[in-house]
């Protein structure tokens, strides 16, 4: 047997350990897990455990719905917010057919394969994503489309509520150190209840997985103190949304590639083109990056989102931001993704803006120039002469500007990507179909 | 650690002082019922047997180890140069063996290695360095007596550091001692594990693992003495 699951085997006996959760993730960034017990565990790494894949969304066509989880040894951690009792832990799976060929509806397998044309390149790709997040008040029963209330605004907790809420958001990042997530800032934000985590790059599936970890324990700790936390990416009108700022960098061995000293920015011609690649196919990847009919209601004017494709250095209205990073600094230089929410998938994301800045390299793509001014006070005229172009403004946009990308059919596989439109769409009709609270509002009485 | 069995006895005064200056206990039998009567309840951890001294004799106990319900390995044999031919056919009697005048060196080598494969022995079973213990037989690692939950790698990591404290390695060197030269994430890999160590090792105990600028990293304090701060043993 491999010293590492050997390593877990033991562990699990050790610590007495009483389940193992096997952790995957479902088309659209969704958690999903099993339990199993420690007798079953060995068996489980060495062949995986089966399960009934059409169960899941995205993940199967029924006629050929039996999947395997594999575990993946490396990712085995106890989890210590679960609080008292045994000690449970859990692994992350990859999902393979029963021949043992990965299986096309898996997320992670997507990231595997971007990754993998990276490496072919010659490269490691790097990821440190920045967490918003709200906190809010539990409700009572399901939501009914009534706002929810921060909880350091209005009577609920009356005068502790911003103790509550950063009591929280401390013993959410001490867990997360804990179990190894080294957490860079956390703060709050500027909207009432919102808070930020940012994490410390690493390389880019353990980061997915780390995100995924991220969200979960920030609603268990929530949730423990009866209240909900949410990276739903507009749950406020009149403030600002939820974006997963994603920092990237590409390695080629121990050099950052992204890094030229020469440069008057610092920025390698890779840097400039992998960012050339990511403006080109940012409308194609905006799906993926932003994935909800809510999402679209984040990437508006006047709240630090992107709306525009476009490039700066010290601009955050533009989609690509350099950050500017300390002389001599080479490893820190960087490039941020701005249009992604808290609520994407990180797996598909990933891959999809590695993918869209791998081609860029490739092809040499030529980087326009930096957006000087600040992009909202362009007239619509100014922003056509400047070439610069808008993100998709809904979901239904982005999902025509998606199913036309070859880019985005190579990068999720014919199988997610197909099943991805389909239920993108179908998430629009049920959306165009509401008669909203705005509508209910402005017509009722004066229509 | 158990004993090693020694043949014959009494032991080659140049074996007993090589074993006993490298740390290995030992005990010497004249004949394999003499070797069951002084047996340890855990038994012997290898055997060290001298077929220059009494050819026949060795190859009888080599065999009757060799055929016991648990066959006792590892089994070095120590042979004269112009016994060499004699090991014909005799391959499943031994697991290496030192052409004698044997050196230290190699005799020490010949064993670590031995025991390497094998699996047991000298293998220290905690590495412990102030509040810090491993168990590497339980790949368990604690701190003031409270466990750390480690993933398989930064338990790696933390074995590698702290069985060699006080000792600069290079993200480099650490990577293909830990990782393995197979990895591809590079040296970038060894600054995310060791921030994930010290995050877990809690804001007391992250500077157990020193960055040296420039270099890479240092487990635990430079002016470190051995016996005080930290002690591997058996």
């Amino acid at each position: 047997m491999e010293r590492q699951q050997d390593y877990v085997l033991r562990t699990v006996e050790e610590r007495g350990v009483r389940f193992v959760q096997m952790w995957f993730t479902d088309v659209l960034g969704t958690p999903k897990s099993f339990q199993i017990t420690p007798a079953e565990l060995e068996n489980a790494m060495q062949e995986g455990m089966t399960f009934d894949g059409s169960t899941i969304d995205g993940f199967s066509r029924v006629q050929e719905s039996d999947v395997l989880a594999m575990p993946d040894a490396k990712t085995f951690q106890l989890l210590p917010y679960l609080g008292g009792g045994p000690p449970v832990a859990r692994v992350v799976c990859d999902v393979v057919n029963l021949d043992g060929s990965p299986f096309e509806g898996d997320p992670r397998q997507v990231l595997r394969r971007a990754l993998e044309r990276a490496r072919e390149l010659g490269f490691s790709f790097f990821v440190a994503p920045e967490l918003e997040y709200f906190y809010f008040a539990q409700m009572s029963g399901e939501p009914d489309g009534v706002a929810p209330i921060p909880l350091d605004r209005g009577s609920y907790f009356d005068l502790t509520t911003n103790d509550v809420a950063s009591e929280l958001r401390r013993q959410t990042v001490l867990t997360l150190e804990d179990m190894g997530i080294p957490v860079e800032y956390s703060q709050h934000e500027d909207a009432p209840s919102q808070h930020e985590i940012d994490l410390r790059y690493t390389d880019a599936l353990t980061m997915a997985d780390t995100v995924m970890t991220v969200r979960m324990v920030v609603k268990e700790i929530a949730a423990q103190h009866q209240v909900m936390a949410t990276f739903m990416p507009k749950p406020l009108f009149g403030v600002q949304g939820s974006g997963m700022h994603t920092h990237m960098s590409l390695f080629d061995g121990d050099n950052n590639a992204f890094y030229d000293d020469s440069d008057e920015y610092n920025l390698s011609p890779v840097a400039r083109h992998f960012i050339a690649g990511v403006l080109t196919h940012a409308t194609e990847l905006t799906a993926v990056t932003n994935q909800w009919v809510n999402s679209y209601k984040r990437l508006i004017v006047g709240y630090e989102a992107p709306v525009y494709i476009s490039w700066a250095r010290n601009n955050r209205s533009a989609l690509v931001r350099v950050p500017p990073t300390k002389r001599g600094k080479r490893d820190s230089t960087r490039i941020e993704y701005r249009a992604p929410d808290s609520a994407a998938n990180p797996y598909l994301t990933f891959a999809a803006v590695l993918s869209a800045g791998l081609i860029g390299i490739e092809k040499a793509y030529e980087l326009p120039a930096e957006a000087a001014a600040n992009l909202y006070e362009l007239s619509p005229a100014q922003r056509l002469a400047e070439g610069i172009h808008a993100l998709p403004g809904s979901l239904s946009e982005a999902v025509d500007a998606m199913e036309r990308s070859e880019l985005m059919a190579e990068v999720l596989g014919e199988h997610v990507f197909e099943w991805f439109v389909r239920n993108k769409r179908a998430e629009w009709a049920d959306y165009k179909a509401e008669v909203t609270a705005f509508e209910l509002r402005r017509y009722l009485t004066s229509l | 650690m158990e004993p090693l069995l020694l043949f014959p006895e009494p032991a080659p005064p140049p074996l007993a002082q090589a074993l006993d200056l490298s740390g290995y206990p030992w005990k010497a039998a004249v004949s394999i019922e003499a070797a069951d009567r002084i047996e340890p309840d855990d038994g012997w951890s290898g055997a060290i047997v001298c077929a220059d001294i009494d050819p026949d004799g060795a190859f009888a106990l080599c065999r009757s180890l060799r055929k016991r319900d648990l066959p006792l390995e590892p089994l070095l044999l120590l042979v004269a140069g112009s016994q060499l031919g004699e090991l014909e056919l005799r391959e499943d009697l031994f697991d290496d063996f030192c052409v004698t005048p044997w050196q230290g060196q190699e005799l020490e080598a010949r064993l670590a290695h031995l025991f390497w494969r094998t699996g047991r022995g000298t293998r220290p079973d905690l590495v412990e360095y102030g509040p810090l213990v491993l168990n590497l037989e339980t790949y368990q690692a604690a701190l003031s007596g409270r466990p750390l939950d480690l993933t398989y790698m930064e338990y790696e990591l933390l074995r590698f550091l702290a069985g060699h404290p006080a000792k600069v390695f290079t993200r480099e060197t650490l990577l293909s001692r830990v990782w393995g030269y197979e990895y591809y994430g590079g040296a970038r890999t060894v600054d995310v594990h060791v921030r994930r160590l010290r995050a877990k090792l809690g804001e007391e105990h992250a500077h157990l693992i020193q960055t040296v600028r420039s270099v890479g990293y240092r487990f635990g304090q430079v002016a470190w003495h051995p016996g005080v701060a930290q002690r591997t043993g058996t």
